[in-house]
């Protein structure tokens, strides 16, 4: 069964499309990513799904619900942790999770007896009279999550859950994120790392100016766009190398000081390298960032 | 009704604030009405056959209320707004823009009336109003309320900044104070002034209370009325519309 599902979403702000066209569907119970380098559309079309702003074209449905005609009662099941931080800073850890809980519009006592759990889910138990600008970065991303869960949601959507935590704070939010999938909830989230893409999510769709360029399992999505093994190699007189190395590669990129091999087996890619001592070489097997940055490519984007 | 839940929000952070949140809401117009009402007031006549504490008292729970009600709308609603994105965290739930407007428009109303009607009992205690129809003026405060939050909050959904509200504070509220009738009669003004007076919520304001503080009713009682609902219905669909446009980039 299919929580959400979009078709054809168009979405222009002012002479530039930010969303071309992109279609999309998650099932109940699984993890879906949405990735994409900065600006390719990925916020906008979360909004979308949300009924927070019309689409210019396309139908959606979430959780059986017409968007945006009918948001407000799916958005009654589902739950949001945006980008930033928007924690009300006028109010204690507790007193958060109360007042959003009147906007669902949940019986006090309700609410009540959740703010435990919640906090517990949250690892801020004795938090509970903390003021928001006291708690770090990854504590408030933590009650932003306890927040989002305050209505007992079917489906969560996260706009990057993780970008700017420590390590630390993100394994956390993963495990919570883990915890939340065994629990049967529907989790949506975009990001631009790759690692969390690949260990959280079923599936993924890779997007990139307003479109949708690949989509599948991040092992197909490997398997699909890109050769197995990868050797990276730098130092000086790559540029000679490489030359002699190309034919040994299936392909090869050469970006600043580093050039990177893609093949299927790279017995033939060490052979040339021997001998060449000044040469610094990794070899590793193909990740989901490869096939990202073969489909977005390497450009910066601001 | 949703509305209601953010009208709760912004009354539980009232009340956690309460003391000091009455205190700088009277203070000022307490000082003014008292140290202007007797200190200016010892060197006048009689002004339309009250003394002239008695006379400013109707314009300075006017002006009170007026102020409560734009800066609630404006500086802590564009606070609530942009700094602290509030609303935006809102909108994840089953709340759309205009419950959110509406809550807003009417806590800040009610914040003013409380202004309004502290300074009204204030007025009683100290005997500058005796009829019972002076308690009209307590309603009469909350419609002068609705009318400012509306049209502060039209404000602040076009706001991109915090200098804006100071076009709007400077240009628009302070000239209105000066030709509303609050510090003297405003028909004692050159013409032009009073037709401009008769246009806005101010006037209308201080036209409704002053009398029924005087213990009459005032003359066309329902014209001020309709004005200072005029004003709110306006102000609520406007502002209505540019958060819809704002909320939607």
């Amino acid at each position: 069964m299919s929580v959400l599902a979009a078709r054809g979403l168009r979405k222009s702000f002012g002479a530039l499309e930010v969303v071309c066209g992109v279609d999309l569907s998650v099932a109940a119970g699984e993890c879906f990513g949405l990735l994409g380098p900065n600006g390719a559309g990925k916020t906008t079309t979360l909004k979308l799904c949300l009924g927070l702003i019309q689409p210019d074209a396309g139908a959606i449905e979430l959780i059986g619900e017409p968007v945006p005609l009918r948001a407000r009662e799916a958005r009654a099941r589902v739950g949001v942790v945006p980008q930033f931080d928007n924690l009300d800073p006028d109010f204690s850890v507790a007193e958060n999770l109360l007042v959003y809980g009147r906007y669902f519009d949940l019986a006090p006592r309700e609410v009540q007896a959740r703010i435990a759990p919640l906090l517990d889910f949250a690892g801020l138990t004795g938090r509970e009279a903390a003021k928001i600008n006291t708690l770090s970065g990854g504590m408030k991303r933590r009650l932003t999550l306890a927040r989002a869960l305050v209505n007992d949601p079917q489906v969560l959507f996260l706009d990057e859950p993780t970008t700017g935590l420590d390590p630390q704070a993100r394994h956390l939010i993963w495990e919570r994120m883990r915890r939340l999938t065994a629990q049967g909830k529907t989790l949506i989230l975009t990001t631009h790392f790759m690692e969390e893409a690949e260990r959280l999510c079923q599936r993924l769709a890779i997007m990139d100016h307003g479109r949708i360029i690949a989509a599948g399992s991040p092992r197909a999505l490997i398997a699909e766009h890109i050769e197995p093994q990868v050797l990276e190699v730098h130092g000086p007189g790559v540029e000679a190398w490489m030359a002699r190395a190309k034919s040994a590669a299936a392909r090869v990129e050469h970006v600043g000081d580093t050039v990177f091999c893609y093949a299927l087996e790279v017995e033939g890619l060490l052979k040339t390298l021997e001998g060449e001592s000044e040469l610094s070489c990794l070899h590793r097997p193909a990740s989901l960032e490869d096939v990202f940055l073969k489909l977005t490519g390497r450009d910066l984007r601001d | 009704m949703r509305w209601i839940a953010v009208w709760r929000r912004n009354f539980l952070v009232w009340r956690k604030l309460l003391a000091a949140a009455v205190l700088t809401n009277l203070a000022d117009p307490l000082i003014m009405l008292f140290g202007l009402g007797y200190g200016l007031g010892a060197l006048m006549p009689a002004v339309e056959g009250m003394s002239y504490i008695a006379f400013f008292a109707a314009g300075q729970l006017c002006t009170a209320t007026m102020y409560t009600a734009s800066f609630e709308s404006m500086f802590s609603g564009f606070s609530r707004m942009h700094g602290q994105k509030t609303w935006d965290a809102i909108l994840y739930a089953p709340l759309v823009i205009d419950d959110i407007v509406a809550g807003e428009i009417m806590w800040a109303a009610s914040k003013a009336w409380l202004t309004g009607s502290t300074i009204l009992g204030i007025v009683l205690v100290f005997g500058l109003a005796s009829s019972p129809l002076a308690l009209l003026a307590a309603p009469a405060a909350f419609l002068v309320g609705l009318a400012f939050s509306s049209v502060g909050l039209i404000m602040t959904v076009l706001a991109r900044n915090w200098d804006f509200f100071s076009f709007y504070m400077t240009l628009v509220m302070t000239p209105m104070m000066m030709i509303s009738g609050v510090f003297f009669p405003a028909d004692q003004l050159p013409e032009p002034l009073v037709s401009v007076a008769k246009a806005l919520p101010l006037y209308h304001g201080v036209a409704l209370v002053r009398p029924m503080m005087a213990g009459h009713l005032p003359d066309q009682g329902w014209l001020h009325v309709l004005v200072l609902l005029g004003y709110a219905a306006a102000g609520y669909l406007l502002a209505i519309r540019f958060a819809r446009k704002r909320f939607s980039e």
